[in-house]
């Protein structure tokens, strides 16, 4: 299993490849619409994060000492960055998570998708599956 | 006739590009941009006039409370207000209906009756949620239709002598309807309720005349008449005016202070505790006094221009819904393209350097009517272009293309 780090690195040559918005847009247009469904019980009021502009679904498991993240967007371009985290936070020990810093966003030319003012509910995102992480492992312990 | 070019060039801002392409601005519903000689007021006040106003027996206090006042003369005739003192600064029209929702938080009985709009802005629906709960008033919504029309026969039906005050919009931000507001006081009256109508969209499109509309309290903001941000004022009649309990307390709005009892300043100052922004109200006269340059009845017919050929031009995209189809609207057009969720098409619109509205317009029970998460909103000002307009619907069609 790849660290958060290394999944990172990849995401950022992944991005390098692309010199134009359009094509980064393009990219994360095409995550967004192969993110895996999230199962539709989980898609409940409770696992909601209310952005002012489009709404996040996310969803934990703890699975063999390692969190696992399924989450949804009504906005597929917000799908798609959600795609980029749960690639990086899922299926990755409660440790690492807590530990990660998200600034490959900022590599990949979307930092403005994570500040406070879009509004889009991802930074709420990062927010709660640090939070997920910190039960799981205060659980474990 | 006007020039859109010769308009163009008092407006800096528009004179710009946006990840690399000629700004298109069509977010004027949130702001407008300023002409030059609001942003030269604004310079000339701090460079010369700056002093606090209504108190000092110096000069330039005599010089700031002078130009101040003349605004209030500018708005109080821009409005057709009978009096000068009718007309109170605020900071812009949320403040001016917590203004009077506040007031009316003491006069309101218990099982009295509210009335606001399906349509409202959620600043003229908790203002009045707030003061009904602090009275045990009742809030009750005016139902509108699929084409976002306000039901005039729920109206009347919803009317009764419980009913104290109706709070309406004269244009809606959301759809861009345009209500019946003469009608709807007159029919507020009769049963003796008064009427304050959130001019807050109206101000840069329509001509407003309290006295023929009949309102009993109008308000906008400076920032959307192509004014500066935080100066917004509102009229309220005189008789009532007086009955409204005070809003803040502090200076300039007393007569005498003593520990034991203060005695309020008479009206505007009543309503106007401690120094306000008086910078923005010396140029609120400016921008009004543009937009009476051009002539609000010229304003209107090239905007309702503007509004055809954006519905016209937008409703040849495949998948294209509107939301809000009044036959009588005004500023703006609200969309959707399929169920492509309005956050992604603004997202790529900005990128291509098109300034739009994406969301909820601060009126979610609009939206949770036509069961939406948002809309995109294209709103006017006088300095767009149909060429503008034509960059949007290509924005549009680019976004589509790119997310189906």
């Amino acid at each position: 299993m790849s660290t958060i780090k290394n999944i990172q690195n990849d995401i950022v040559e992944e991005f390098d490849m692309f010199d134009e918005w359009m094509e980064k847009y393009e990219h994360l247009i095409d995550l967004g619409k192969s993110l895996p469904l999230i199962d539709a019980k989980h898609k409940t009021t409770e696992n909601i994060i209310n952005g002012c502009q489009s709404r996040v679904w996310l969803h934990a498991d703890f699975e063999q000492d390692k969190v696992v993240f399924t989450a949804d967007s009504d906005a597929i371009m917000t799908k798609g960055i959600i795609g980029l985290l749960v690639r990086t936070f899922s299926n990755q020990s409660p440790q690492d998570i807590v530990d990660a810093d998200t600034s490959f966003i900022d590599k990949i030319g979307l930092k403005d998708q994570l500040s406070p003012t879009r509004a889009n509910g991802l930074l709420s995102m990062v927010k709660q599956m640090k939070i997920y992480a910190y039960a799981f492992l205060a659980k474990n312990q | 006739m006007i020039s859109i070019e010769k308009i163009r060039a008092q407006f800096p801002a528009l004179n710009q590009k946006v990840h690399g392409h000629p700004l298109v601005y069509l977010d004027n519903g949130a702001t407008t941009h300023k002409p030059q000689q609001v942003i030269d007021a604004i310079s000339h006040y701090y460079s010369i006039q700056n002093s606090n106003i209504h108190r000092g027996v110096h000069y330039l206090s005599q010089q700031a409370t002078d130009a101040y006042e003349a605004s209030r003369e500018t708005v109080r005739k821009h409005f057709n207000a009978t009096h000068l003192h009718e007309i109170i600064f605020t900071k812009g029209n949320t403040e001016a209906i917590n203004l009077v929702a506040n007031g009316y938080s003491k006069l309101l009985n218990k099982g009295e009756e509210v009335l606001v709009s399906a349509m409202e802005h959620h600043s003229n629906i908790v203002p009045w949620q707030m003061a009904c709960q602090n009275s045990g008033a009742i809030l009750k919504v005016i139902p509108m239709d699929k084409d976002g029309v306000l039901d005039m026969d729920a109206y009347k039906n919803l009317l009764n002598s419980k009913t104290k005050m109706v709070a309406v919009n004269h244009i809606s931000n959301a759809l861009g309807t345009i209500n019946p507001v003469k009608e709807m006081c007159t029919l507020a009256h009769q049963v003796g309720a008064k009427v304050l109508i959130d001019g807050a969209q109206a101000g840069p499109h329509c001509f407003i005349d309290v006295k023929e509309i009949d309102a009993d309290y109008y308000c906008i903001s400076g920032h959307k008449v192509y004014g500066p941000t935080g100066i917004g004022a509102l009229y309220g009649k005189e008789e009532l005016l007086r009955e409204l309990p005070p809003y803040q307390g502090g200076g300039e709005m007393i007569a005498t202070v003593s520990f034991e009892k203060t005695t309020y300043a008479d009206l505007p100052h009543k309503f106007e505790a401690g120094t306000p922004n008086i910078a923005g109200g010396v140029a609120l006269k400016y921008a009004i006094d543009w937009i009476n340059e051009i002539g609000i009845d010229n304003i209107q017919k090239y905007e309702k221009e503007l509004l055809d050929y954006a519905h016209q031009q937008l409703a040849t995209i495949e998948g294209m819904r509107f939301i809000g189809q009044a036959k009588e609207k005004a500023g703006a057009v609200s969309f959707l393209v399929n169920d492509i969720h309005p956050y992604d098409i603004g997202m790529i619109l900005d990128k291509l350097g098109i300034a739009v509205r994406t969301g909820h317009h601060c009126a979610q029970p609009v939206m949770d009517a036509f069961e939406i998460p948002g809309t995109i909103r294209a709103s006017f000002a006088v300095y767009n272009t149909k060429e503008e307009i034509d960059r949007l619907v290509e924005g549009v069609k680019k976004a589509k293309s790119m997310l189906e």
